[in-house]
């Protein structure tokens, strides 16, 4: 693990891959550290926020030193690699919550996708539907998440060429080896392969993000019920 | 007990102390801009801490006062309003905050504070995500809540006025500084710096010289990871980005430095009041 400066109010902390810095955020949140007020995970690092007026970043820092050290962490030796691509990651089997999210899978991209990965739409939706996932950490927009697949093939979707100025509200996306779904309306440039009327993000929930860090989910097909109930109602 | 809004002015919104705690969920703080500036204002007004004010860039507004109010106006010193000072309006009056001639973001602060409904802990509006009241339009009623603690009793604060010319901030190596080795951390104290016209609330995003990483670091993606306000952040055309109230919670692109953001003094609530085409220069601290 490096201790990355981060300002008067922050300390970085870098670890070699995302199950390590999934792994770190839960050391902390099991022993906070006096004056850290918040922490932000990502791919692979955690950013400790702290209140100057409480603690300051030294004192963070030996701190987070130590935390690592007892939990059995080497400094790495040599630079940081270039990016790592999203893995099959090698999650603790924890108690935590899996959430069903309901997906039509019509998105546009979904055959563009088939195509690219050479499984075909229909091998698309039984591979996302097929597996797990895990929230690694929060995004661009409130309630957006990026998720990591628990099982199953490696996932290498690129980024559209050209992003969309609006992507709607529940899509269900893929890039790289993510997969998340929009709260609101936003531009982006993820693959879209379906869409739910989940509410990812709402205010009068408490949290109100669904998809936070930690929580498993699991896509469940539910084109056929969907285009059913349509065609119910139009006959 | 009401303010009605006769004129937005170019842009005010409702400000406080921000949201701390939900970076996990995608959520900035947010908050005041200039800190300091906002916590005087409430501090002479005797409200507690963390009562929403509203936050003028470049003056313009216009209230009209439906009861009997006291406020105070601090950070950048607009014309037709007491400065620095608590001050009393009666039920009608009207308020007309003028333009700076420095400075770009003053803060109207109402004893009893601006009564909105708080989105997850706080009345600020965030520009980035949309959370929180929108920014001020005209007609808007604002109500002000109900003051507790006593008035302070100071007349005037002693604090400076936002300079107009060169505003040096000090900065501390960021955690992406070895990226740019250290040609590219002189470089980024030699340069004479100017606030690009397409700043915001977001991030003070600076002309002068162009930030490129050394041979062995191009090239090389970087995960995206937390960041924070103060963030010296050079995307890959190498003009530098120094983040404010609503930066985003996570950034692809690498941190040369951050700027100094103590508790008692924060060159990035300086750096919150450099206007457009004004010049900026970096030193270490």
């Amino acid at each position: 693990m490096r201790v990355l400066p981060a300002g008067s109010r922050g300390v970085l902390l870098e670890v070699d891959d995302l199950a390590a810095a999934l792994e770190l955020r839960a050391l902390l949140l099991a022993d906070p550290l006096p004056g850290v007020v918040d922490l932000v995970p990502a791919a692979r690092t955690v950013l400790l926020v702290l209140d100057p007026a409480r603690t300051d970043p030294a004192t963070v820092s030996s701190q987070a030193r130590a935390l690592a050290a007892g939990a059995n962490w080497l400094d790495a030796s040599e630079p940081p690699g270039p990016l790592v691509e999203a893995h099959r990651a090698e999650v603790p089997v924890v108690q935590v919550p899996v959430v069903e999210v309901p997906v039509v899978y019509d998105g546009a991209d979904l055959d563009e996708v088939g195509e690219r990965t050479g499984w075909g739409a229909d091998g698309v939706v039984a591979r996302h539907t097929g597996t797990t996932w895990t929230v690694a950490f929060g995004g661009f927009v409130p309630g957006f998440a990026f998720a990591v697949a628990d099982q199953g093939p490696r996932w290498s979707v690129p980024r559209r060429a050209e992003p969309r100025t609006r992507v709607p509200a529940g899509s269900v996306a893929l890039a790289d080896g993510w997969t998340g779904v929009y709260p609101i309306a936003s531009p982006g440039g993820w693959q879209l392969v379906g869409r739910t009327d989940l509410a990812v993000w709402d205010l009068q929930r408490d949290p109100p993000a669904l998809l936070r860090p930690g929580v498993r989910v699991r896509f469940v097909d539910v084109s056929d019920t969907a285009a059913a109930a349509e065609a119910r109602t139009v006959g | 007990m009401s303010l009605l809004v006769i004129a937005p002015g170019p842009l005010t919104t409702v400000q406080d102390e921000g949201r701390i705690g939900h970076a996990s969920s995608g959520v900035t703080r947010s908050g005041a801009c200039d800190r300091g500036a906002y916590r005087l204002g409430n501090r002479l007004l005797g409200n507690t801490a963390g009562a929403a004010s509203l936050e003028v860039t470049l003056g313009g507004l216009v209230l009209r006062a439906e009861a009997a109010l006291t406020l105070a106006v601090t950070g950048a010193r607009c014309p037709g309003v007491p400065w620095n000072a608590p001050f009393r309006v009666a039920s009608g009056d009207e308020l007309r905050l003028g333009v700076p001639a420095q400075g770009l973001r003053s803060y109207l602060a109402v004893r009893g504070g601006i009564d909105v409904p708080s989105v997850l802990g706080s009345r600020s509006t965030d520009s980035l995500s949309g959370l929180g009241p929108d920014p001020l339009s005209r007609g808007d009623r604002l109500a002000v809540g109900r003051a507790t603690g006593p008035l302070p009793g100071v007349d005037q604060a002693a604090a400076a006025e936002p300079p107009a010319g060169v505003v040096t901030a000090r900065v501390l190596p960021g955690p992406r500084r070895d990226r740019f080795g250290d040609a590219g951390w002189a470089l980024l104290l030699a340069a004479a710096w100017t606030v690009d016209a397409d700043s915001d609330r977001v991030g003070a995003r600076l002309r002068g010289a162009e930030l490129r990483p050394v041979d062995a670091w191009r090239g090389r993606e970087l995960a995206s990871e937390g960041v924070l306000r103060g963030a010296v952040q050079v995307p890959p055309s190498g003009q530098p980005v120094v983040f404010l109230a609503d930066h985003p919670v996570t950034g692809g692109y690498p941190v040369i430095a951050y700027v100094y953001d103590g508790e008692r003094s924060s060159d990035v609530d300086r750096l919150a009041q450099v206007r457009p085409g004004q010049p900026i220069r970096f030193e270490e601290r």
